[in-house]
């Protein structure tokens, strides 16, 4: 689709992003480089890590249930492990995620330009990043000891705790404003550097994903930094904003928190749901069914997504009308998702499909994200809520939804990607393999949690009754299992970086920009900017020759 | 008063969700597998671009609006029926404070066990001492949010003669998950005669009311 000038030629003019020798070399040329393919990668270095780090807390949150009674700490230590395991998954990992790691790989390489539009507020961005991730690990080792609320910071527990908030929400704060510039920065990128030719709807859908989630990053984000400044402004000074007893209002809180934690969702999920629409056509050989749809359902999500947040709290004592409004409108999200879910699938219909381990990830994220949108019909039910709140049930639907659905996202365009970025090959089998322990560790861990939480396990619960003991010990086993396909998948990844086989330029047959590009992309992408003459996923009028 | 309670509603309506789910899961996990293999590239050399058919797509946005918007009406009249209280209902106040319930009786009876009389509608006034709980009965299906600063109210009525297990259910410090009580539904009559003998007199001082406490 691009100008075949550029994959014919033989030599960049510029060197390749890894080789590049700026102004500084070594490990400065890293942390001062402006470029957004390195960017990227610091991102995903420092991501995995976090996620690394928070799954060892999940690993042991899960090991604690083991038994009635202490299995391995006490209670106070394991409300600080699901504390910051919380914290770490949601505002280090699956908040930036996407967008800050492939995102700003890919967004840039897919419109056909040099770089995003403000490079240096981008490297910003990055170390807004790490600074909120040290404060918040400051937090940790500091007076006072681990934030022990729960990854919500609820009111007025909040200010009663005597562990070390301030600074863990102070360190949200800083995070906030990191996401804030991501999205301004993509929003603008993709208003100005679009190759020419690539009209609105000429665009990947991966770029429409990124589109929507910026919108709600700079929109909605601004919203959880007044709130955790005025969390730090009552904690600090004991100006009543949020506890009753200084004259404040815990509901208060509630509404203010999830006004952003609820779009937050789906700056977590539009990037994933991004990378399965490019994934599904390039893997069926065919182009993707009803592209216009998919990409306006992300707008869709994104504005009804940003109305919804009171069906967090339907049982607050909330009024009866505002309960029903909410409740209503958290099922219009219903509808375009379902949209989206149902063309990937169509996409298969009629392609020449090739099973490898992108698309096994995709279609995995598929079904783990039904399952999350399903059970969230069921929250969405007013009554039925009623029952589930605060119960495993939505402890599971929440981690199908951002594990299953943004994580498998993450983990499909990585394996997707990965040539693109490293310009070597993973082993596919150890692919296949890790990927298959995923899918089963996964449900025997949240499956069973969701039918715990529906026989009434409440969440957050150092202990339980007997009679959860054998569904708990079913999850922990199902823990163990996720955590070794994740390992493996890491490991082989690893493994293929540092030894893998030269991995050839297009090795999928995508038909996106990032592909027409020569080997790995050079320092500013293209030799020569590509004119843009038909639709993101076109494969057949010149079908691509796959080996 | 045989009003009878919400409990078999929303087991009704999370079983309609839990069908239509199925069914469509099952249709969309079966496309996909189907798909794989009729359409592998080694049975099918010549894909074809399909950008798409008006009429599937919107079949697949109408069939999902019709069936949100059942799933959102069977809610709300059932939440309907949680939220309007029977009139005639026994008032218990009921506070909670890290970490414990405490149930006081129109008559002065003070308990941290809640006694109730079997079938009777029981209307509770929640409030806190400290931070958000949450008055969760599992058996029954209903919760409600116990918040400092405000009095919620909640109604249940239980059908069997037996001790219904009180959780909280919003995280609220060390020992959330130690503070548990029972909801004890006891024959009318039995009620009528312990509820009368303890009137205003004596404190009921329960055993503690932590069940799974020390092991
Ligand atoms: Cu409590």
């Amino acid at each position: 689709m691009a100008s075949r000038a550029i994959v014919d030629a033989n030599e960049h003019q510029e060197p390749i992003y890894l080789d590049y020798r700026g102004r500084y070399d070594g490990i400065l040329g890293w942390i001062l480089s402006t470029d957004h393919k390195r960017i990227g990668l610091m991102y995903l270095a420092a991501l995995v890590v976090f996620f690394l780090a928070a799954m060892t807390l999940g690993f042991f949150m899960r090991l604690e249930q083991w038994t009635v009674g202490q299995t391995i700490v006490d209670a106070k230590t394991y409300n600080t492990l699901f504390t910051v395991h919380g914290v770490i998954m949601v505002f280090l990992v699956v908040v930036p995620g996407i967008p800050a790691t492939l995102g700003n790989f890919f967004l840039p390489l897919q419109l056909g330009a040099k770089d995003v539009s403000f490079p240096r507020l981008n490297l910003t961005s990055w170390y807004l990043y790490m600074i909120g991730a040290l404060i918040i690990f400051l937090a940790l080792f500091t007076s006072g000891g681990l934030p022990d609320t729960g990854w919500t910071f609820y009111a007025p527990y909040n200010i009663r705790t005597t562990t070390n908030i301030p600074l863990a929400v102070f360190g949200v704060f800083i995070l906030g404003f990191s996401s804030i510039l991501t999205g301004l920065n993509f929003v603008t990128t993709m208003h100005q550097l679009r190759a020419p030719g690539m009209s609105w709807f000429r665009m990947p859908l991966f770029c429409w994903g990124l589109y929507a989630t910026g919108w709600i990053q700079v929109l909605a984000t601004p919203v959880l930094g007044i709130t955790m400044l005025l969390v730090l402004v009552e904690k600090t000074m004991s100006i009543g904003v949020f506890d009753p007893s200084l004259g404040g209002d815990p509901i208060l809180y509630q509404h203010l928190f999830w006004i952003y934690s609820h779009p937050a969702v789906y700056i977590m999920i539009l990037p994933a749901m991004g990378i399965i629409s490019e994934i599904m056509p390039t893997f069926a050989r065919r182009t993707i069914f009803g592209y216009k749809a998919i990409a306006y359902s992300s707008l869709a999500i994104a504005l009804a997504g940003s109305l919804v947040w009171g069906h967090h709290m339907f049982t607050s004592g909330q009024s009866y009308t505002a309960n029903v409004l909410f409740s209503l409108l958290t099922f219009l999200v219903g509808i375009p998702t379902a949209i989206k879910v149902l063309n990937w699938v169509a996409t298969l219909y009629r392609g020449a499909i090739r099973i490898e381990p992108p698309l096994l990830y995709a279609l995995s994220f598929i079904f783990l994200f039904s399952i999350g949108g399903f059970t969230g019909l069921m929250q969405g039910v007013l009554n039925v809520d009623v029952h589930l709140h605060d119960t495993y049930f939505v402890v599971a639907h929440f981690h199908y939804v951002m594990f299953g659905g943004t994580v498998m996202g993450l983990f499909a365009g990585l394996h997707y990607w990965f040539p693109k970025m490293f310009g070597k090959m993973y082993e596919k089998s150890w692919a296949n393999i890790s990927w298959a322990l995923q899918l089963i560790g996964f449900n025997m861990l949240y499956f069973t949690m969701l039918v715990m939480g529906y026989n009434g396990m409440p969440r957050r619960y150092y202990d339980h009754l007997i009679e959860f003991n054998a569904g708990h010990q079913l999850a922990t086993v199902g823990s163990w299992v996720l955590i070794a396909g994740i390992l493996i998948m890491f490991a082989n990844l690893l493994h293929g970086l540092l030894k893998g086989e030269e991995a050839d330029d297009n090795p999928w047959g995508g038909t996106t920009l990032e592909w027409s590009i020569k080997g790995l992309p050079p320092l500013e992408n293209f030799d020569e900017i590509p004119e843009v003459t038909q639709g993101p996923y076109d494969h057949n009028p010149e079908p691509e020759v796959v080996k | 008063m045989n009003s009878g309670n919400f409990t078999a509603q929303v087991d009704a309506t999370f079983m309609f969700i839990l069908i239509v789910s199925l069914i469509l899961m099952a249709g969309i996990t079966f496309s996909m597998i189907y798909f794989l293999f009729r359409y592998h590239h080694t049975k099918n050399q010549k894909p074809k671009d399909i950008h798409g058919n008006m009429w599937l797509e919107l079949l697949w946005t109408v069939i999902p609006t019709i069936l949100v918007l059942v799933m959102f009406y069977y809610g709300m009249v059932g939440y309907e029926k949680m939220e309007t209280i029977p009139e005639d209902a026994m008032k218990v106040e009921s506070t909670g404070r890290m970490w414990g319930w405490q149930f006081n009786y129109e008559n002065g009876i003070q308990t941290d066990t809640l006694y109730v009389p079997k079938g009777k509608a029981v209307h509770l006034y929640l409030n806190s001492t400290d931070v958000i709980h949450s008055f969760y009965i599992p058996g029954l299906k209903a919760k409600k949010d116990v918040v400092p600063g405000m009095t919620n109210e909640m109604w249940f009525a239980t059908d069997e003669i037996k001790a219904y297990d009180v959780f909280c259910a919003e995280y609220c410090g060390d020992r959330h998950a130690y503070m548990l009580t029972k909801i004890v539904s006891m024959p009318p009559a039995e009620f009528d005669a312990w509820y009368q003998s303890n009137a205003k007199t004596e404190e009921n001082t329960e055993e503690s009311t932590a069940a799974v406490d020390g092991e």
